[in-house]
């Protein structure tokens, strides 16, 4: 079992680091979007202090949005999808080993340029800290939510937008959470609640949502 | 004594009892929405805060009710489905579905219209109509996830586990929304929390009975032409009388 952990999550990472471009995709679009508001806005600095919080968030689940296809599609095109699903090994362990991969090459690349983003919006130090935290445990429930909607779309047209309608409305939670957490500290009202609240839905999507995203593939795989 | 729980799962035999049902739902919408809106629009006093306005409760609150219930019944089909594999199950979505959208959606607009003279704005961020806008964008994920899936029973078990996921995520969803709205801009909008008047509060109910008819109704009338469509193969479908052909056409 743990062998097929390692051996999916090992495939997954070498595949990923095979095409560096294609991982950096999802960084650059980040970075634009997030320009794009104080351009659009103007350059306030309050205005965007108070913003940042949303902005970023949004931000960063719409780029992992983009990343979304990653995770089955190719696999899915070249017949290895069909292969996992007919190994010895539940489905579900090796969707959660891709998540693992999905997430060190997305989520946790989005987190770490996060604070570089921050900094042009003037966020102070400690709501720095507090988005960073947000985004470690924001980004695996927008990864695990979306393997669900990645699975549902295999192969059928218009993937892309379609994936998206499904997913948005099942990322509000994390995003009332993840930039609720940034505002509270921005306001000084402490962002523990929200930390707390936002650790419990990674802990319930993390429970659930692999089961049901290999139900997904499995339905695709007809 | 057996209970033969399965013999309507087969749409065969669910096509006749539907088609026996659905004129009785019928007269029964008709009649319970004219005596409703009769008790709402003439019976009931004027509002003495809110005027003639508020009389738009007796579409907005039946419409935002169906629209939540809607969807969890779809919910309950969706599982049966996804249990006991009966083709019935995914039809039942699938009928259900555009009238959940529709109520949802018309709960929305009259809470609008209603909003304007009351609150003053078309929309405020309150957290149940953000809630019931998410109801809407979940609505429209299935019909669209449905919309892109040309086989029938792969679009049954997908969108079966589609409303599933939307369904254990509604709580949290509306619990987050609450949250999230009551850190923003604290409590800033009531619905009337004050007592009903019985005849308004009657009115309503008659009103949310009607609701439930109409969708009895236009579901079961929905879910026989998608029976007809997705087994006009089989030899049942070809043994049946014709309507609206020439004899023998």
């Amino acid at each position: 079992m743990i062998g097929t952990l390692a051996w999916v999550l090992r495939r997954d990472l070498r595949l990923a680091l095979r095409r560096p471009a294609e991982l950096a995709f999802a960084l650059f679009f980040f970075l634009i979007v997030a320009s794009l508001f104080p351009i659009g806005i103007g350059p306030q600095p309050e205005l965007l202090r108070a913003i940042a919080p949303g902005v970023l968030w949004v931000a960063a689940l719409l780029a992992s949005l983009l990343a979304l296809p990653r995770l089955f599609s190719a696999d899915h095109a070249d017949g290895t999808l069909e292969q996992m699903a007919i190994a010895p090994h539940p489905l579900t362990l090796i969707v959660v080993a891709k998540l693992a991969a999905h997430w060190l090459t997305t989520g946790l690349p989005l987190t770490l340029l996060a604070p570089l983003i921050a900094l042009q919006f003037g966020l102070p130090a400690e709501a720095i800290g507090v988005l960073v935290l947000s985004l470690a445990l924001g980004t695996p429930v927008l990864g695990a939510i979306g393997a669900v909607g990645a699975a549902l779309t295999l192969g059928l047209r218009g993937g892309g937008v379609l994936t998206a309608i499904l997913v948005l409305p099942l990322y509000i939670p994390a995003l009332i959470f993840g930039a609720g957490a940034v505002e509270a500290t921005v306001a000084g009202t402490g962002a523990s609640g929200h930390l707390s609240l936002l650790a419990a839905l990674l802990v319930f999507t993390l429970t659930f949502a692999p089961w049901a995203a290999a139900a997904s593939v499995r339905i695709a795989l007809e | 004594m057996a209970i033969p729980w399965f013999k309507y799962a087969s749409p065969a035999s669910f096509y006749g009892l539907a088609g026996r049902m659905v004129p009785w739902f019928t007269a029964l919408a008709i009649a319970s929405a004219l005596v409703g809106l009769w008790i709402g629009l003439v019976a009931a006093p004027t509002d003495f805060q809110q005027g003639d306005s508020y009389r738009i409760i007796y579409i907005h609150v039946p419409a935002a009710w169906m629209g939540m219930f809607v969807y969890l019944v779809m919910a309950g089909w969706a599982a049966a489905g996804l249990v006991f594999n009966t083709r019935l199950s995914g039809m039942m979505v699938q009928a259900l579905a555009p009238t959940g959208a529709l109520f949802t959606f018309i709960a929305l607009w009259t809470g609008a219209l209603w909003g304007r003279p009351t609150w003053g704005a078309y929309w405020v961020w309150d957290a149940r109509l953000t809630s019931t806008l998410i109801l809407l964008f979940l609505y429209l994920g299935y019909l669209a996830l449905r919309a892109s899936i040309d086989d029938a029973r792969r679009a049954d078990r997908a969108g079966a586990v589609l409303v599933l996921v939307g369904a254990i995520n509604v709580p949290i969803i509306y619990f987050s929304v609450r949250w999230w709205n009551t850190l923003h801009q604290g409590a800033s909008v009531n619905l009337q929390g004050s007592s009903m008047a019985t005849v308004m509060l009657t009115g309503m109910l008659v009103m949310a009975f009607a609701a439930w008819m109409y969708t009895l109704a236009v579901s079961l009338a929905r879910v026989r032409a998608i029976i007809i469509e997705r087994e006009r193969h089989a030899a049942w479908v070809a043994a049946l009388p014709r309507e609206g052909s020439p004899a023998g056409g």
